[in-house]
């Protein structure tokens, strides 16, 4: 347990990462507002940017942009998880635009945003 | 003959091209538009399978000026030859078929983003299929998603709002699972490519480094693609998704959606960490258990229920875990099994879809059991095709269901143990469930009614020559896949050999 505690502590990013991947998977998951649902899905999706940045970042180095005429692979850090995070933010942006979307009709509709108040609604017109 | 290999490509472009074009289209134009592209698809991808069963290999397919694994790339084989003519043959004939529901149920000036939302779906099927990249298939199962779920709220009623927030909801925790395994394996392995992943796997393995690691990556990536295709505890939202949306759309979601996520399962399991190192971390055991727990508790929810609708969406789940529990067995021919379950739930429970598209026709819109009685005698056709989906459901020989079965019974004998017992007592106890729902329904669809004259008159819609069409194509592929199920098995089975 020791061991893994300071296993943590060589990797605070990745650490809280994981820690923040929970804290979204939880809220998207158990959180009845919708609002606070999309939230905790920009958080997760975020974690998971957060972990794969700090996975590819190597204390010292520079992007891998080569300006100076230095071309040693040493220098640079991994550009792939940087690209990787960029795609997954156009993701997560048309995800969450879709989910807004869908609560915005939804708010129209039943004037709350608890989707447990809504199913309730929903069952007593029971059609 | 070597042009064919660009025919993937191409499947994949035409569509996202005619989905853009559909989006500025009048409704019209975008329908014949949306039917021309999938028939090219169907074309297309029927020569590409052709031209792999012909030269006995899979092919890899660079995209861009760049080789792996700094390009992206795909990969074709017989397998994936196969998926793509079922993609394309069961989504033409549903949208096709329910033609007139989506008049009826999408604002008459969208519907041709309705179109937009097939044509994206089709290519991010495609890529699914054909992509021998990690996270590629993580983009388009995104996309496949954000179809899904728009697919679900096309109608926008209350219930189909409601049933596509949840749809999403439940989605998002599946890909969010997924995502964090890939970036993991990323981490670990050092590769996105699925064959270069392979690889650095099985050094890995090897060396017995990351064990740990290594299980909670394929647990994570296992449990995130089955959240999305419904597997037994996650299956929540699928009867509501189903039951609100336009029929197409239901069809579209049980014999598709669902499946393209198991396609990237297997996919992963075989081509990317190997089947034998997933059997060494016992995944598949936990998949198997689900398994047949879908295809029990489904099958008893499924009988409880009121809406002709809904107790078919049930039965999907129950039918998924049979995909499940046959990858779950672990041996070769439960996963060729699981696979031709693929095909033969596809294409029967689109059909089952379609022809309760008829029954509403003649009542009233209704789909609850009170209200569609004697539907099958007023709309002759659909009763058929629903009598063949049922059949096919519990088990009736020359239709695909019964050759599921027996294929899960011999890859339950085939490997013996307590998980023979297991497999087989499930099966014979799912299949009398699945005889007293569906039974059940094919009696509550036959009985006669008496009828004032006005109310038979409002009873007797048309359906139109063009669902009659659609529907005697849907019992011809039915019947056709039952029939020639050992061609299709021993193309799977070669199929299977070039995946990994």
């Amino acid at each position: 347990m020791l061991e893994f505690l300071s296993g943590l502590n060589d990797k605070p990013f990745e650490a809280v990462a994981i820690i923040l991947f929970g804290i979204g998977f939880t809220t998207l998951f158990l959180h009845p507002n919708l609002i606070k649902k999309i939230m905790g899905l920009n958080i997760m999706d975020t974690a998971v940017y957060l972990f794969l940045a700090a996975k590819g970042f190597i204390y010292g180095r520079k992007a891998p942009i080569v300006v100076d005429g230095v071309t040693s692979m040493e220098a640079y850090i991994n550009p792939i998880p940087s690209g990787l995070v960029l795609t997954g933010i156009v993701v997560s942006v048309s995800v969450t635009a879709v989910m807004l979307a869908l609560t915005v009709r939804l708010y129209r509709r039943y004037h709350t945003l608890d989707i447990d108040e809504i199913l309730k609604i929903i069952r007593k017109e029971g059609n | 003959m070597d042009f064919i290999k660009n025919f993937p490509f191409f499947s994949i472009i035409i569509c996202l091209v005619s989905g853009v074009l559909t989006s500025v289209l009048k409704k019209k134009a975008a329908r014949y538009l949306t039917y021309t592209a999938l028939f090219v698809l169907f074309v297309l991808s029927s020569l590409v399978l052709f031209y792999t069963i012909q030269t006995g290999d899979y092919y890899v397919y660079r995209m861009g000026h760049y080789f792996a694994p700094w390009g992206n790339e795909i990969r074709i084989g017989v397998l994936e030859g196969i998926f793509a003519v079922f993609f394309c043959i069961v989504m033409l004939l549903s949208i096709v078929a329910g033609e007139k529901h989506i008049d009826e149920d999408v604002e008459s000036t969208k519907i041709n983003l309705y179109y937009t939302l097939i044509c994206l779906m089709m290519s991010s099927l495609l890529a699914l299929t054909y992509t021998n990249d990690l996270f590629t298939a993580y983009v388009f199962i995104e996309i496949n998603t954000i179809t899904a779920a728009c697919l679900v709220s096309v109608s926008g009623t209350g219930r189909s709002l409601y049933a596509s927030t949840k749809y999403m909801i439940m989605s998002l925790l599946g890909s969010g699972l997924v995502l964090i395994g890939i970036t993991l394996l990323y981490d670990v392995t050092g590769h996105l490519l699925l064959s270069n992943i392979h690889d650095s796997v099985e050094t890995i393995m090897a060396t017995g480094e990351y064990a740990a690691p290594m299980t909670i990556i394929i647990a994570l990536i296992t449990i995130g693609l089955s959240i999305k295709s419904a597997l037994f505890p996650f299956h929540s939202w699928l009867p509501d998704a189903h039951t609100a949306s336009t029929i197409s759309s239901s069809a579209i979601l049980s014999g598709l959606v669902l499946k393209g996520y198991i396609i990237v399962l297997i996919k992963f399991f075989y081509r990317s960490i190997g089947w034998e190192n997933v059997l060494k971390t016992g995944i598949n055991d936990v998949i198997f258990v689900f398994g047949i727990m879908a295809m029990i508790v489904a099958s008893l929810f499924a009988i409880v229920q009121k809406d002709i609708k809904r107790m078919v969406a049930y039965s999907s789940v129950a039918q998924i875990g049979y995909i499940f529990m046959g990858l779950g067995i672990g041996n070769e021919i439960g996963v060729i099994a699981a696979i031709f379950q693929i095909f033969a739930h596809g294409v029967t429970k689109s059909m089952i879809f379609i022809s309760i598209r008829g029954f509403k026709d003649v009542s009233e819109h209704s789909t609850r059991f009170d209200g569609i009685k004697g539907a099958a005698l007023r709309n002759k056709v659909s009763g058929v095709a629903f009598a063949a989906g049922a059949f096919s459901m519990v088990g009736i020989p020359f239709l695909p269901g019964f050759v599921s079965k027996l294929n899960f019974a011999a890859a339950a004998g085939d490997f013996g143990g307590t998980k023979m017992i297991i497999i087989l007592v499930a099966l014979a106890f799912s299949t009398i469930l699945n005889c007293i729902y569906f039974f059940n329904a094919l009696i509550t669809l036959y009985t006669p009614v008496v009828m004032s004259e006005e109310e038979k008159a409002k009873r007797s819609v048309k359906s139109g020559a063009l669902y009659i069409v659609t529907v005697v194509c849907f019992i011809l592929v039915n019947v056709f896949v039952g029939t020639f199920s050992a061609q299709i098995l021993d193309l799977i089975e070669s199929g299977l050999k070039m995946f990994s």
